[in-house]
């Protein structure tokens, strides 16, 4: 048999690159209506009066007085309403829908639509908890008493968006039994659920189809279920085909980011001995918690990164702001922790001026070590052998020594992290309940059906690839469509980077027994559901246990030069290293790892947002920067093979782990370039004059 | 209301329409010719790339007036070239294709660039893509993708 990993073309390529793919905004429906979202105004208020226009024939205003259901989008907390009903708590809000076949004629409605408000102050401040965690390891109380030395540093981050190429979007009719909608989506399941509790309906009531998604990096986790609950509302009122597509601006002003964060981390130390460590860690929900909660915990989880810390006292808080709600980005909480554990162990090692590589490798976990909850990293760690590899490709220690010196506006940073593969905790096994099925046709076709989007990840091929080599038949035999609810189970989510190892994990059990079983000519059905396995024991409430069945892991080195009089700094170079147990397609993991990276550096120098006020001042690719391919290093990536038992042929969860290194190497890199430490990213020309102007 | 003409993959079009529209919405919606997209719509992504005679240009920020009597080719065009094949085996291979949001515009700027430097270097790459946004691939495998169609292609450039 070929090794799995053996790169095939992508099955999509062909399509994509013509331009032959369906993308929703390619969805043409006779007669489909034309929709647009009215928004807040304010970051505050109350809503007291609202007078519409009158509207001519064939056009209409949707709003909370249509919701048949509830109000609310079904996320974790109902916090956030469908449509404004009485208030608005961030700046644009949806409050209505006007509806038309015309486009010209809706956005002269809107100008007419009258709504007064009671404007109310705003909340900016980061004082409103919503959500608390708090969790310890060993006993850091004690150790307090014995250290000799307490370090402390606050590490800051910002926002980031998604911006993926393809803005938000949904079109949808009602075919007479059921609303059906086709959108640009991450997670089928999680949109049927909100519809049916907005639509008060049946289950089979609605029915959700993915669309070709042009690309999602969690942004279209939570949120499609909003534009999902507002067009099927209008559907059910005006049962006409609608679609409600964004553009770019109003995509990037109203939808969910990644969590600006303040991180505080505070050694105890003892003889040059880290004892115990506390960090506290404070997230900016936005207006609503939605998975704010989950993002939390996955960053308080990362606390201690690839570090084994004995003593820990950990504590979180989401903060509520008259803001856009944030929610899922690639990483999920754990890129702004391990940009702050990061930093702090180089912050520490040169505070007690010590070999900062030296005292990390102290503490680099090894199998067998007990994770930051207590739980244990069961499987092999092969950092030392990744480590020693990824050193000699960048000639890291040579370029660390030479760069020390100030005149040479280089410097070399260097991140160890890793990723928790799958949901956190016990949410696979509680809350997901994963399943998937196998159809074998009488023409001996077998269907792949599961709820895992293709987003650009290559789930189309790698799965289609998983299934064709075990049961030994031609890629050709297997098919893997867009997923459709009235046909797919409920496999979960596409988050987590748990799709290959957990979905894949539930497939390829299922091919295994449709070969045994294969009988050539028949129907058949097989169905696999998730079963956690025994010896993982999670404690939701005290965060004690197995956070994760694995880990995924990786080294980030990065190269970059500053420029001494405009403070631009250039990304030179990189090399990484990951560890991801088994590529199903070498060439699929290869792409992660280079796309990760350049959002990973982003984060860490490049992309600024922020807001004043509650309005967010970087609208378009105009203001909110990217790398371009003018920007973009050659990225060196080694892969190496550490099967997990339980993932298929090996697979551990790799898209997230390839972004979650990039903040924390470029600002380890341009901290040695400028000779001052750093605690806040993205890591600006600007940031970096501040610094240098700060003696 | 104007009839606008102008030659689109290499057929002359005619069009009744308002000379302001933007020759993306006039491509998509009423030629329905949807390989170009709109990632932007403020000739900053490259999504919405074409050709407008030869030249690589943002159709979200041409006016239909401006195409009249013009050159025009899209995607779909290039599609059943000998090049457009040769780019499309090219961006297979090398992985090139994430989401696929962009790759009708990046196989465009492509295109253009190997019309301008059929040995084209590293930087003449980067340089010829950097009107093209891609938040998926970190590129690099587009320009190794470029790098192979401009080997493969000997000749043909
Ligand atoms: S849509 Fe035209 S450049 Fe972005
Ligand atoms: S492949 Fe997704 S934006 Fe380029």
């Amino acid at each position: 048999m070929n090794d799995i990993s053996r790169s095939i073309p992508k099955l999509d390529s062909v399509p994509k690159a013509f331009g032959n793919e369906r993308y929703v905004n390619d969805i043409r429906y006779e007669n489909a209506l034309y929709a647009k979202t009215l928004r807040s105004p304010h970051a505050k208020a109350r809503i007291l009066r609202r007078r519409y226009p009158e509207l001519p024939a064939g056009y209409h205003i949707i709003d909370h007085t249509h919701v048949p259901g509830e109000n609310v989008v079904n996320i974790i907390a109902d916090d956030q309403p469908v449509f404004a009903a009485d208030r608005v708590t961030y700046y644009q809000e949806p409050i209505l829908l006007v509806i038309g076949p015309d486009k010209r004629v809706v956005l002269k409605l809107m100008k007419d639509i009258h709504i007064e408000y009671d404007i109310e102050v705003p909340q900016f401040e980061w004082t409103d908890s919503v959500v608390h965690y708090h969790f310890t390891k060993g006993n850091l109380a004690k150790v307090k008493e014995q250290a000799d030395k307490v370090i402390r540093r606050e590490y800051h981050s910002g926002y980031q968006e998604q911006l993926y190429i393809e803005p938000q979007g949904m079109i949808g009719y009602h075919d007479g039994k059921q609303v059906i909608l086709e959108g640009s989506l991450q997670c089928p399941y999680y949109v049927k659920n909100a519809l049916i509790r907005t639509l008060n309906c049946a289950d089979d009531y609605v029915r959700v189809r993915q669309a070709t998604v042009g690309g999602a990096f969690g942004g279209k986790e939570e949120f499609p279920s909003l534009i999902a609950c507002q067009l099927a509302v209008a559907i059910e009122v005006i049962r006409k085909p609608i679609r409600l597509i964004y553009e770019r601006e109003e995509d990037v002003e109203s939808t969910t980011k990644r969590h600006p964060s303040h991180i505080t981390m505070t050694a105890y130390v003892k003889d040059n001995e880290i004892l115990g460590i506390q960090s506290e860690v404070g997230l900016d929900g936005g207006a609503n918690i939605g998975l704010s909660g989950v993002v939390l915990s996955r960053a308080l989880i990362a606390t201690t990164g690839v570090y084994t810390i004995d003593h820990l006292d950990v504590t979180g808080d989401v903060y509520r702001t008259n803001t856009v709600p944030n929610g899922a980005f690639r990483g999920f909480g754990a890129p702004q922790m391990l940009f702050a554990v990061e930093m702090f162990m180089h912050h520490v090692a040169a505070e007690l001026k010590v070999d900062a590589l030296a005292f990390r490798q102290r503490y680099l976990a090894k199998q067998g070590d007990h994770t930051s909850t207590g739980g244990t990293f069961r499987d092999p760690i092969i950092m030392p052998e990744m480590l020693s590899r990824v050193l000699d490709e960048s000639d890291y220690l040579n370029k660390r020594e030479r760069y020390a010196s100030p005149d040479s506006h280089r410097g070399i940073g260097m991140s160890w992290v890793l990723h928790g593969c799958g949901f956190t905790g016990s949410g696979e096994a509680t809350h997901i309940k994963a399943r998937v099925k196998l159809h074998k046709r009488t023409t001996d076709e077998v269907e792949i059906l599961i709820a895992a989007v293709d987003m650009g990840q290559g789930v189309k091929t790698t799965m289609t690839k998983l299934v064709a080599t075990i049961l030994d038949v031609p890629m050709s035999q297997v098919i893997y469509d867009n997923p459709d609810t009235n046909f797919v189970p409920d496999s979960g989510p596409t988050v987590a980077s748990r799709t290959m190892m957990i979905v894949g994990g539930l497939v390829a059990r299922a091919a295994r027994r449709l070969r045994d079983e294969w009988n050539a000519g028949e129907d058949q059905w097989i169905e696999e559901r998730y079963v956690q396995p025994d010896y993982i024991k999670w404690d939701e409430t005290t965060f004690h246990g197995d956070a994760y069945p694995a880990y995924s892991w990786g080294i980030n080195i990065v190269e970059v030069e500053v420029d001494p009089a405009t403070y631009e700094v250039t990304v030179l170079e990189t090399w990484n290293i990951y560890d991801v147990g088994k590529a199903i397609d070498e060439q699929v993991i290869l792409g992660q790892a280079d796309g990760g990276q350049l959002q990973g550096l982003g984060l860490g120098y490049l992309e600024v947002m922020n807001h004043k006020q509650g309005v967010i001042q970087q609208r378009n690719v105009t203001d909110y920067i990217i790398s371009t391919s003018v920007d973009t290093p050659p990225m060196h990536n080694y892969l190496m093979d550490n099967p997990y038992p339980l993932g298929p042929y090996g697979a551990k969860g790799a898209g997230e782990l390839t972004l979650v290194g990039g903040a924390p190497a470029v600002a380890l890199a341009i901290e040695q370039a400028i000779g001052k430490e750093i605690h806040e990213i993205p890591v600006t020309p600007e940031r970096i004059m501040e610094l240098m102007n700060d003696e | 209301m104007n009839d606008i003409t102008f030659e689109l993959n290499h057929e002359q079009v005619t069009i009744t329409a308002d000379p302001s529209l933007r020759l993306l919405d006039v491509l998509r919606d009423r030629l329905h010719l949807t390989g170009a997209k709109e990632g932007c719509g403020e000739g900053e992504c490259g999504a919405c790339s074409v050709l407008i005679n030869d030249q690589l240009a943002n159709s979200c920020l041409v006016p239909l007036a401006n195409v009249h009597k013009q050159r025009v080719t899209t995607i779909e065009g290039i599609a059943t070239t000998k090049e457009g094949k040769l780019l499309q085996q090219a961006y297979s291979k090398e992985g090139a294709v994430q989401c696929g949001i962009c790759t009708p515009g990046m196989m465009m700027a492509s295109y253009a660039l190997l019309k301008k430097h059929p040995h084209p270097t590293r930087e003449q790459i980067q340089i010829g893509l950097s009107g093209n946004l891609c938040r998926c691939t970190g590129y690099n495998m587009i320009f190794r993708a470029i790098e192979r169609a401009a080997k493969e292609g000997e000749g043909t450039w």
